[in-house]
């Protein structure tokens, strides 16, 4: 630290820097850790300050990567924020902070161990009892288990921050189920994006190898019989969880199924993946649900999100749960009091990492000391709890601070009183001003097969929502940064995938929990629902944009029916809830029906749907998939246009609308493995697609019209299905019913006609698991046979007589196939996505 | 004394449960004092699997999942139970009830810290300074520690009434101490509760009582109930055993199931089922003298 070097740059000039901070050191001069750093800082302009912000926010924006703000309505998800300029920490103050984050993990190891074991740092007085058995994480049902590995904490996080002697200290130990390594994935690959040169030039260590080595820890515990490899899974508490997207993340980063509580069954004292292909075995679990909701037999019993059984299977031997359910206990900061004498104990040295001067209150002396320094102290609670936040002292009134004494006198050994301590500030960018904050930073540890720890050289850094915030919320939210840990790697590149890795992979539908296979099944079938939305309302928005007919009067009655049939074929609410009737103009139906995203039926609605379904699977996209999937919920759901606007305005949105749902059947056809997930999202697009053109020739075409009426109304359904250019091409000439019926029918070519649909549908559902029963057909198939040879033996001079003015062989016909489909859509569901029912809980 | 203990549980689905995990706390314990000769789980339909543990309070615990669909479930557990008891102790042991509790907060022997966990709140028992104040009466400073709990045990059974429909399983303390009815469970759990706020470490007994028929009547058969009591922790002697419900030191007509911080801990069945969605419920309970 006392070394400077003198750089050809100047400080950055603008830089007002804290009092005690990172980059700058005491003397003026710049760390020479943060050198190259500094010296792009100082020759940033404000105009490139402000593109390189940008340019993150975009790579981010492009990756898909939020934060959920905890109990928003509707789990509205926040873009992930990350400040351009990194952390950057020296190799030598790096080896202090991973020796002490290992010295720490093995420590915690040690009594998270003992505590669910013979209890001898209680019985030998290093712990009080009322330090562990008032917090909330200890379990007693989780008392006597163990996992059959070497360490019993296998994931550790601290958050850590730079003190005012200099070294890096302990603020918080997070050990229930870490979060953020994702994020620092995240954050890394949009650096390098962003700032490569400085990247390279600053020798930076990377951050992979820390994951391969947490794989390898994974797939070390014992595989169920017949598996050369344990099955792991990564057990999320779903969607509406603020870290959904790092469980997402890591799923498909580390190659393990996403699941949620319902996925999973417990049979036989061992846990199954209800699966597309049947129950299969799961040998490891990694939790990132709280240890209390995991299992409503022994612990939260109206829990919705964990497995009944679980901690029997675990006790059985069958299935490792990572953490060990019981590690929340050591999320305690009353802990910090006694590890230095427990350190001293058992390794006869002192903690490498500092924490703020803690005392607990559940001890006399120590009560004493808070409650006569109570204006200077940090107040926590010994647990994360609802109802209680930290508090800091200093910011309290008299009455406040009578108030936080009665409630340390209520239960005194749920509270700590902490030392306040000052920590260093950092450059970071806002906007295109540099402002100095304070920054928390969390590293991770991760145990190794042979039980040692290994230290991620990285982390993900959090700052201040403020240049003169003192503490660094330890939610997740915020703004974030990369962290630069300087040295050089041991292996200069390390792949995720060690040596036959792909081998094992299981290429079927073993792997794809049921719900998954739903949320594709809809996902596909929202896509086409919006899409062909979509398409009908540009035709709409065309009808008010451009002259349509001959004459005033054929416009008028050409919109009527359009609208007519809009509303008909989206199926769509009322506009105003409860009036059936109400005057409303075509234009005003029309933006509603583009943007009302409450509205049943609308296009906004229906993206939401998709949006909320394709989200849920959000693990099995790849990058490009996401992205374009990202492009339409960005434009449509979330930035939503401030309506109304003039129609006009539509075409071009409704435009890049269609073309991104192209691009992603595109992908989906492209560059995803034909795997039974796969085959559900196909055939719900499909289904979907069967389904609305049936809807639109039952909406436009079953009424006969006048002949100049008629072609309007069949260019509108040529449009609407996207086979207005086929019908030109092939038929060269203007739309007539028996043409257009023909092609949209029956043709086995055209890839919008309903034949095509049903063979598709064929082509999958028979590559489906569980479908081959020898020489018997499966429901669905027996469904799809009836429904082809009807369709094929359908004599189309039949469909499109008419009498009295209706085609009621074309509305019996059409009304027939629809059924159909609907049953098919229903068996689909009773053969793949059956949930368990809901659990019930009994007393005796 | 000896008893045979029957106590039988039935679910009645109105649609078959397709699955179930249950756990039983249903085997009594050997005690100083109570030993448990001979013991029988009976299931039915037979589970596919089912294992046994100790849970970390020391009871036993039966995990068992029937995986097929079942209309009904029944569990029959019968034991035979030997109770001795060597006589109560003299309220004057334990010495006064506030000087223990200081000696407990310094203690370094096992039982003792051990038993300090049970000093705090626990799920269904809150520690709140109302519950201090009605305990206070009977605990004079200087007060032996045998006589409070007594005179708080006496209290408890002459204020309160004992009335089977006035609440559930999920009754809080509070509205207990306030409406001043309930069943056994209702007091025992005030009871706790109040020498918890005092600081003083008590944990929940469950287990029989062998009830006696009216003068000139025979027994009737089931008629007997799960009942529960209340332990307070006294250093040196352990746990020593109070019937707030029937006023009494618990003697040879007491058989003990399972002991914890609170009814939650030693529920005879805990069980989650999918499918079945509403269940009716028969418990009977046999206590029989042997001669």
């Amino acid at each position: 630290m006392s070394a400077t070097v003198h750089l050809k740059h100047p400080l950055p000039a603008n830089y007002p820097r804290g009092a005690w901070d990172e980059m700058i050191a005491a003397d003026g001069q710049v760390n020479p850790s943060w050198s190259h750093v500094a010296a792009w800082l100082g020759d940033l302009s404000p105009e490139q300050a402000g593109a390189t912000t940008a340019e993150i926010r975009r790579l981010l924006r492009e990756n898909g990567v939020t934060y959920s703000v905890h109990g928003a309505p509707g789990g509205e998800h926040r873009a992930w924020q990350l400040d351009a300029v990194p952390w950057v920490v020296s190799e030598h103050d790096w080896k202090i902070v991973e020796a002490g984050l290992i010295q720490r993990a093995e420590l915690l190891d040690h009594i998270l161990t003992d505590l669910h074991g013979d209890q001898r740092l209680i019985h030998e007085g290093w712990l009080p009892p009322e330090l562990i058995h008032a917090h909330r994480g200890y379990l007693r049902p989780c008392h006597g288990m163990r996992l059959p590995s070497k360490r019993q904490l296998i994931l550790y996080a601290a958050d850590l921050a730079r003190g005012p002697d200099g070294r890096m200290w302990i603020v918080n130990d997070r050990t229930q189920a870490p979060s953020g390594s994702g994020y620092v994935v995240e954050n890394r690959g949009v650096m390098t994006r962003a700032l490569p040169r400085l990247f390279h030039r600053t020798g930076i260590r990377r951050i992979a190898g820390f994951f391969r080595t947490l794989r390898e820890t994974l797939e070390s515990f014992p595989a169920h019989a017949g598996a050369r490899e344990p099955r792991v899974v990564i057990l999320t508490p779903g969607p509406q969880n603020e870290t959904y997207f790092e469980h997402a993340f890591l799923a498909s980063y580390l190659g393990y199924s996403l699941v949620q509580g319902d996925d999973l069954t417990v049979r036989d004292g061992r846990v199954w993946l209800r699966s597309l292909g049947g129950l299969e075995p799961v040998d490891v679990i990694v939790r990132r649900v709280d240890a209390w909701f995991c299992d409503p037999l022994e612990l939260k019993e109206d829990s919705q999100l964990g497995v009944s059984g679980l901690l029997e299977a675990m006790r059985a031997g069958n299935v490792a749960v990572v953490n060990h359910p019981g590690s929340g206990v050591l999320e305690n900061p009353g802990l910090m009091s006694f590890l230095p004498g427990i350190c001293r104990h058992l390794r006869g040295e002192e903690l490498i990492l500092p924490a703020a001067a803690t005392w607990w209150c559940g001890e006399r002396k120590a009560r004493e000391i808070v409650l006569s320094k109570l204006d200077r102290m940090v107040v926590k609670a010994i647990h994360r709890a609802p109802t209680f936040d930290t508090v800091f002292g200093a910011t309290l009134s008299q009455t406040e601070l009578q108030q936080l004494r009665d409630r340390i006198l209520a239960a005194p050994e749920c509270f700590v009183g902490q030392e306040q301590v000052g920590f260093s500030t950092q450059p970071c960018l806002n906007g295109s001003a540099i402002e100095a904050r304070r920054g928390v930073l969390r590293g991770f540890a991760t145990s190794t097969p042979d039980g040692r720890y290994v230290v991620m050289p990285g982390g993900l850094t959090r700052i201040a929502s403020s240049p003169d915030a003192l503490i660094v919320s330890s939610q997740l939210g915020g703004v974030s940064k990369d962290t630069w840990v300087q040295g050089n790697d041991a292996e200069p590149f390390v792949s995720l995938w060690s040596e036959g890795a792909e081998a094992a992979a299981e290429p079927d539908a073993r792997n794809v929990p049921s719900r998954s296979g739903e949320n594709l099944f809809w996902t596909g079938r929202y896509a086409e629902r919006a899409e062909g939305t979509a398409r009908l309302l540009r035709r709409a928005v065309l009808s008010f944009v451009e002259a349509m007919g001959d004459d005033e009067n054929q416009l008028r009655r050409h919109r009527e029916i359009l609208m007519g049939g809009l509303l008909g074929v989206t199926n769509a609410a009322p506009i105003h809830e409860g009036e059936e009737f109400a005057a409303v103009s075509d234009e005003e139906e029309v933006i509603s029906l583009l943007t009302q995203a409450n509205r049943t039926g609308s296009l906004a609605g229906n993206l939401r749907s998709f949006r909320n379904a394709a989200y849920t699977v959000r693990d099995l996209w790849s990058p490009d998939s996401w992205r374009v999937i990202e492009g339409i919920i960005r434009e449509w759901v979330e930035d939503r246009p401030p309506a109304p606007r003039d129609l006009d305005d539509y075409t071009d949105p409704l435009n890049r609308l269609i073309i991104h749902f192209t691009a992603l059947l595109g992908l989906n056809l492209e560059s995803m493995t034909r795997d039974a997930g796969w085959r559900l999202l196909d055939s719900g697009r499909r289904i979907e697609r069967a389904q609305f053109l049936l809807a639109v020739i039952r909406n436009f075409l079953v009424e006969a019209r006048p002949a100049a009426e008629e072609q309007l109304v069949m260019e509108t359904v040529l449009a609407a299905s996207d086979s207005l250019v086929t019908y030109r091409k092939r038929y060269r000439t203007h739309p007539r019913i028996e043409l257009v019926l023909e092609l949209l029918l029956m043709e086995p070519n055209n890839a919008r006609s309903l034949l095509y649909q049903i063979q598709r549908l064929g082509g999958n559902i028979d590559r489906l698991p569980r479908q081959v029963e020898g020489a018997r057909l499966s429901k669905e198939q027996r469904i799809l046979v009836e429904t082809s040879s009807r369709l094929r033996l359908v004599d189309l001079a039949t469909l499109t007589a008419t009498n009295g003015g209706r085609r009621r062989k074309l509305e019996i016909f059409v009304d027939h196939m629809g059924s159909s489909l609907y049953h098919l859509s229903n068996a689909l569901t009773l053969t793949y996505f059956r949930h368990a029912d809901r659990p019930h809980f009994l007393h005796g | 004394m000896r008893y045979r203990i029957r106590h039988r549980t039935t679910y009645r689905y109105d649609v078959p449960a397709n699955l179930c995990h249950n756990e039983a706390r249903l085997r009594p314990l050997d005690l100083p004092g109570q030993r448990c000769l001979k013991w029988r789980l009976t299931i039915d339909p037979e589970p596919e699997f089912h294992r046994t543990r100790l849970d970390s309070f020391g009871n036993h615990i039966d995990y068992f999942a029937i995986q097929r669909p079942h209309p009904e479930l029944v569990i029959t557990a019968e034991s035979e139970v030997e109770v001795t008891s060597s006589g109560q102790l003299p309220l004057e042991t334990g010495g006064p009830w506030d000087s223990l509790r200081e000696n407990l907060r310094s203690s370094k022997d096992p039982a003792s810290l051990d038993a300090r966990a049970f000093a705090l709140s626990s799920p269904l028992i809150p520690v709140l300074p109302e519950l201090a104040d009605f305990a206070r009466q009977d605990f004079p400073p200087g007060r032996c520690i045998l006589e409070a709990v007594g005179a708080l045990n006496s209290r408890i059974f002459h204020e309160f009434k004992f009335d089977p429909d006035f609440t559930t399983v999920a009754t809080p303390v509070l509205e207990v101490l306030h409406n001043r009815r309930g069943v056994c469970q209702d007091f025992a759990q005030l009871m706790i509760a109040a020498l918890r706020s005092l600081g003083l470490p008590a944990r929940y007994v469950s287990g029989y009582l062998e009830t006696l028929p009216p003068p000139g009547k025979a027994k009737l058969v089931g008629a007997d109930a799960s009942h529960a009591w209340v332990a307070v922790f006294v250093p040196g002697q352990g746990w020593l055993d109070f019937d707030p419900t029937n006023n009494v030191r618990p003697g040879e007509r007491h058989i003990t199931v399972a002991t914890g911080r609170d009814y939650r801990d030693v529920s005879p069945l805990r069980g989650v089922t999918v499918g079945g969605a509403s269940h009716h419920l028969k418990v009977s309970v046999d206590v029989a003298p042997l001669v």
